[in-house]
Formats: structure tokens, C-alpha cells, sequence
């Protein structure tokens, strides 16, 4: 899948009823990346950075107000009818809140088989095959698919999103915060599926997530957003290796110490995300940012600092690297 | 005022019990605890969800919620007094002037239809009604000093819809902290902020308390927040603590299967980790608890002895207490 110079802007109206329109909101903001087969690509960044809307443009659950999306070079926001089909197929989604996305009053069978009745024309024992397996390939049991949802803790909860999401085979699978609401030790469980169901059936993951150690346990590229734009994008290992972007760096120092004998590292980052009703011009980082200089109004280019990591930054389009 | 030898200690809880009465039986969800906090000291308390670390905190200010929640035994001792022989009016003296709480989520303490300073000064006021509205005010504007909140009288007058996650969490804190009370209790103050909030709330707790000397609890389950701000920690399991050490013991050198469990599922930022080890099963219904150790079912470490009979709390290492049969041998610590 390829994402184009991805934008959505949602329109600030004067007044309650509508009226007026006095401005926008650049949600996403020419967003590009590329997600390769079978590989998982990692959005991090904070609440409020337009991860989550990126998710939703991919998903066509938004329109974008202008950029592209292309899976198999086919434009995924000019799709209908049976390409349309096809498409969700391909691409299929885990939400953050097992309680919150899996209908209380549906069986779990019923539930996984869904996206397989919606999108293909298959007979009843089909259906019921292949729910039986892909519970089994999620680790449970078939007799589970009898019982509802809230007969499942959140761990078990998240593994039949998942078997929903994977019964069709997808491509892609999009997971939004895919182990935030669980508890640690059932984290560990569920990305140890999610790593080795990958492995298995070659499924590329597009995660959403703010949690750094998740990413870098899962994923194999990472792209870093702030205020609707991605200021760096690389291999995993090079982003947690050699951060470049000062933004980047500055979150890694407040991510939380694995041991207390890191706990007194210094802050980088300092103060809060401005509003984004009246975002900086230029880098929108530079009111938060140690390095910011005059030319930080304008909007910096990406630059590649090493072969797959890019940065957009002045500090290395000047040549002038602390 | 207890000025003996054990002065240091502001509260010192006792073999607490809370039991949650409810049709389908009784949940311990707070069974036999102790523990001790000291001036200036923040304890960590970690734990998965349901293991009854919320209740216990519930329980110190004695907002068990009622009918069905009932402390049943135990002693929570602040300055000598027994909170739980207190009256309810007595309490409700003590409750945010000497022992305050912070909640998970600012957006939920906060009532969105009053301004800050609505909210603050009801605060402030409840402990002393005599207070005008200019000294109330005045309180406000130096308790949002204190928790570092730029522009205070300008915040005073806004509603909390129109300030963000950290400041909102800010102000919870300025309530908790207007009276200085010896003890606060946070529950999970973090979880509900971003990254880079977090470390910057975490880093204001510890600025308070180098300037007030409060103690505080933390309660938490994430080992980060433990690593980040603790000085000691208290693991719980099933209503009661397995183990509680030093925050650099309980890293180093867990004495308790389970602690060890915990820490070896987290994945890290620092480095790439091949597999995480999960901990298999589900830790077991409070309602229903096993004779034995809690925690037996799904310990690797498991032995006979751990079905039949709870261990006991043992000092295995300066200022380390461990309730495991086999944390003497600990045979999960690599060699």
C-alpha cells in the first residue's frame, strides 16, 4: 500500500449551526508512506497528532481532502462495487477497546464470520469451517465462538477482533492501539500472536500507538508524527538507535525508564502540543523545540540522512548538525 | 504527633480488609495488607487490574463504595490515629486536609458545567468555611502555583473542556495538595496523559514533595511509572502484597515468582527484545480464592507445598519482604 501527500482538513465554522467557515484544521497534513508486504509499519506519536484520522483515511471510514491511497495501484478512494469488495478483503481493522467494538448481542461466531458473509458468497459450512479455524489460528477454542463477548476477559476479547479482522485473508490489517486497554501481562501474550500470525500468514500491520516499547517489539519501520505531519520516518532500529529529529529524541527521553537507575534523565520536551486551531507556520515543532532558529517558520524539507531514515528538519537541510 | 523512633513513619497500615459483599458472594479484594509510608518516601503500589489495588486506595480514605463495599478488619494509622475508628464527620476533616487522592482521570474529577475556580475553591472552603471570597480566591491562585500552572488567575475563570489532559491533571493535583496533607494518594495519575506529559507530572509530584515532605502512594501497573517516581514498591496479587522492596531490589533482584514475571513481559524501548515471556492463565476470581498461594496456578516455579498452604511474608534482604516459599533459593534469578 502507498500513501500520497495524504491530507484531511475538517473545516472551523463560525457560530453553532454551521455559517461560516473561518479556517481548518489540518488533521493530516501531506502525509506519505509505504507499507510493504507482510512488514508492519508503526505511526507513533502523541493524542492529537492525526495517527488515528491516517488510520481512518487508510480505511476509507473518511475522505481525504486531497492526497491518495493506493493498494495494487488502484486508488482506494475512487473504488465501488465489486472493487469495493475486494478492497475490504484486503484491508481489515483491530480498534483499541475490546469492550467497545464487538456487538454485546452477537455470538462470537457470528461476530468473526461477519466481514466472510458481507464480502463473499460462501455456504453456511464454509463459513462455519473457516471461523472454526481462524479461532483456532488466534489460539481458541472452537467451542468459543458459542459464547458472547462478555463471557471473554479483555486478552481473549482482543483475540476474537482479531479472528474477525483475519478471517478474510487480509493484506493489511490495521491495528489502532491494538494492546493499550489490556493488562501487562496479557499485552505480552497478545503481541506474541500478532508477531507470529504475521509470520505465519504473511499479513502486512499498519499499528497506531503511542506506546514506544510496543513499537519497537513489533514493528520492522516507523514513522513519527507530530501535529498532523510525519517529521521521521526509518527502519525501527535506526529510529530507536540514532533518533535524529529533535522531536523524536525529545519523546524517547520521556518515555518512562525500563530500570530506576535511568530515572534521572533530562527533559527535552517542554510544555504542551500548541492548539491546533492555530498551529505554528512552518516546522510546527519549533515552538517546543531547543534547536528552533529563524528559519524554522518555513516548512522544512525531508531530507535523507541515511539510506531508508528521512528527517524534516532544518538542522539537516542547513548541513549544520549539533 | 508520634515524636518516638518511629516518627519517620506518617502512616502505617495494618492487616487491611476489604471485602466487597455482593449476590454472587463475597470478594476480598483487599485481604490482609500492611504497609508503612514514610515522610518525604513514595511507595509504588503495581498490579494488574482486579487485583484490588484501587479498593485499597479507596480504602485509606474510606471511600469503599457503599453498601457493598465494607473494611472489615485492619488498622490504617496517620499520626497515631486510627482513620477507620474516626466518625464519619471526623473523616471528613481529616479526607483532603491530611491524606488527599488523585484519580486516573483529570476529565472525570473535574465537573464540566463549574469554572476551575468554582471547583478549587469548594475545595479550599470545605476546611474552613470562614475563608472570604478574596482569601478563597487568593488560596486558588497559590495552590495552582504550587503545582506550577502558569497564568493562575486567568485559569481560575475557565471551565475544564477548554484546558488539555496535563492541565487538567495539574489542577486535580492543586486540590489534592491546597492543604498540604502528609499523604497523598495517586491512582494511576498518568495513565490517562500522553508521553511526554507523563514524565513532566511524574517529575512535578516529586518537586512537591521535596518542597512539602508529603508522603506519597503511587498506584500504578506500569513498571514505568514504578522505575520513574518510586523509591519503594509494593507488589499485589489477588488482594494482597506478594512482595515489597527497594525500587532497585524489586528490578534486581525480584524474590517473588511473580514480580519476576512481570517485569521479564515487558517489551523495551531500549532495546530489541527476540520474544516476550508472557505469563499464561488468568489470576483467579476474588470470590473464590485458593487455599494455597494465589499466584500458584500459573507459577513456573510451582512445588507442592504452594497448593496446600499460603506462604508467609518473609524478610529476604534489607527492607525486602517476599511471601513465596521458594524466594529464598529463587530459582528464576539467572546465575
Amino acid at each position: 500500500m502507498v500513501v500520497e501527500g495524504l491530507s484531511k482538513h475538517y473545516p472551523i465554522s463560525a457560530g453553532q449551526y454551521g455559517g461560516k467557515t473561518i479556517g481548518h484544521v489540518r488533521a493530516v497534513d501531506d502525509v506519505s508512506f509505504t507499507i510493504d508486504r507482510g512488514k508492519t509499519l508503526a505511526l507513533v506519536g502523541e493524542s492529537g497528532c492525526g495517527k488515528t484520522t491516517t488510520a481512518r483515511l487508510i480505511l476509507r471510514m473518511r475522505t481525504p481532502t486531497s492526497g491518495r491511497v493506493t493498494l495494487d495501484d488502484r486508488d482506494v478512494h475512487q473504488l465501488s462495487g465489486a472493487d469495493l469488495k475486494w478492497f475490504r478483503t484486503c484491508v481489515q481493522a483491530v480498534f483499541q477497546d475490546p469492550w467497545a467494538s464487538l456487538s454485546p448481542r452477537m455470538r462470537v461466531r457470528d461476530i468473526v464470520a461477519e466481514p466472510l458473509v458481507v464480502n463473499k458468497k460462501l455456504s453456511r459450512d464454509e463459513v462455519r469451517e473457516r471461523v472454526g479455524l481462524t479461532l483456532e489460528k488466534v489460539g481458541m477454542q472452537r467451542w468459543h465462538g458459542d459464547l458472547y463477548p462478555h463471557e471473554f476477559s479483555g486478552g481473549q476479547r482482543q483475540r476474537v477482533a482479531l479472528a474477525s479482522a483475519l478471517i478474510t485473508e487480509p493484506r493489511l490489517l490495521v491495528l489502532d492501539e491494538p494492546v493499550s486497554a489490556l493488562d501487562v501481562s496479557v499485552q505480552a501474550q497478545v503481541m506474541n500472536l500478532l508477531k507470529d500470525l504475521q509470520a505465519d500468514l504473511g499479513t502486512a500491520f499498519l499499528l497506531i500507538s503511542h506506546d514506544l516499547a510496543t513499537v519497537r517489539y513489533v514493528s520492522d519501520r516507523v514513522a513519527v508524527m507530530y501535529m498532523g505531519g510525519i517529521v521521521e520516518t526509518g527502519d525501527v532500529e535506526q529510529i530507536f538507535e540514532s533518533p535524529q529529529h529533535p522531536y523524536t529524541r525529545g519523546l524517547f527521553d520521556s518515555a518512562l525508564p525500563v530500570h530506576p537507575s535511568q530515572g534521572r534523565r533530562e527533559l527535552r520536551i517542554h510544555g504542551e502540543m500548541p492548539s491546533p486551531l492555530d498551529p505554528p507556520s512552518g516546522c510546527r515543532f519549533r515552538t517546543r523545540c531547543q534547536h528552533a532558529m529563524e528559519i524554522c517558520d518555513q516548512t522544512p524539507a525531508t531530507t535523507t540522512v541515511e539510506p531508508g531514515h528521512a528527517v524534516s528538519c532544518h538542522l539537516f537541510t542547513t548541513g549544520s548538525t549539533n | 504527633m508520634a515524636t518516638s523512633a518511629e516518627s519517620s513513619s506518617v502512616l502505617e497500615v495494618k492487616d487491611l480488609r476489604t471485602y466487597l459483599y455482593t449476590r454472587w458472594g463475597t470478594t476480598k479484594a483487599v485481604d490482609g495488607v500492611s504497609f508503612r509510608v514514610n515522610a518525604g518516601e513514595t511507595l509504588g503500589i503495581v498490579g494488574e487490574s482486579g487485583s484490588g489495588k484501587s479498593m485499597l486506595a479507596l480504602s485509606l480514605v474510606r471511600l469503599t463504595p457503599e453498601p457493598a463495599g465494607r473494611i472489615i478488619g485492619g488498622q490504617v494509622v496517620l499520626n497515631g490515629r486510627d482513620l477507620l475508628a474516626l466518625s464519619a464527620k471526623q473523616m471528613r476533616d481529616v479526607r483532603g486536609k491530611e491524606i488527599s487522592m488523585i484519580l486516573q482521570d483529570p476529565q472525570q474529577s473535574l465537573n464540566p458545567v463549574f469554572t476551575v475556580g468554582n471547583q478549587l475553591g469548594e475545595a479550599i472552603r470545605a476546611h474552613d468555611r470562614t475563608l472570604s471570597h478574596d482569601q478563597t480566591h487568593d488560596r486558588s491562585v497559590a495552590a495552582l502555583k504550587n503545582v506550577q500552572v502558569p497564568a493562575p488567575e486567568q485559569r481560575l475563570r475557565t471551565f475544564p473542556h477548554q484546558l488539555s489532559g496535563g492541565m487538567k491533571q495539574r489542577i486535580v493535583g492543586a486540590m489534592a495538595m491546597a492543604y498540604q496533607p502528609q499523604i497523598l494518594i495517586a491512582d494511576e495519575p498518568t495513565t490517562a496523559l500522553d508521553v511526554t506529559i507523563q514524565a513532566q507530572y511524574l517529575r512535578l509530584l516529586r518537586e512537591l514533595q521535596m518542597r512539602t515532605g508529603v508522603g506519597i502512594i503511587i498506584i500504578t501497573h506500569d513498571f514505568g511509572v514504578i522505575a520513574e517516581a518510586c523509591d519503594r514498591v509494593a507488589v499485589m496479587y489477588a488482594g494482597r502484597f506478594v512482595e515489597q522492596a527497594p525500587v532497585a531490589e524489586i528490578f534486581d533482584h525480584p524474590k517473588h515468582p511473580y514480580t519476576k514475571a512481570l517485569l521479564d513481559s515487558r517489551p523495551r524501548a531500549d532495546s530489541r527484545t527476540a520474544r516476550l515471556q508472557s505469563i499464561g492463565g488468568s489470576p483467579p476470581s476474588l470470590n473464590d480464592l485458593p487455599e494455597g498461594c494465589r499466584f500458584a496456578s500459573r507459577c513456573t516455579y510451582v512445588i507442592d507445598r504452594c497448593v496446600e498452604e499460603y506462604p508467609p511474608t518473609l524478610l529476604v534482604g534489607d527492607q525486602h519482604v517476599a511471601a513465596c516459599w521458594r524466594s529464598e533459593e529463587a530459582p528464576w534469578e539467572t546465575p
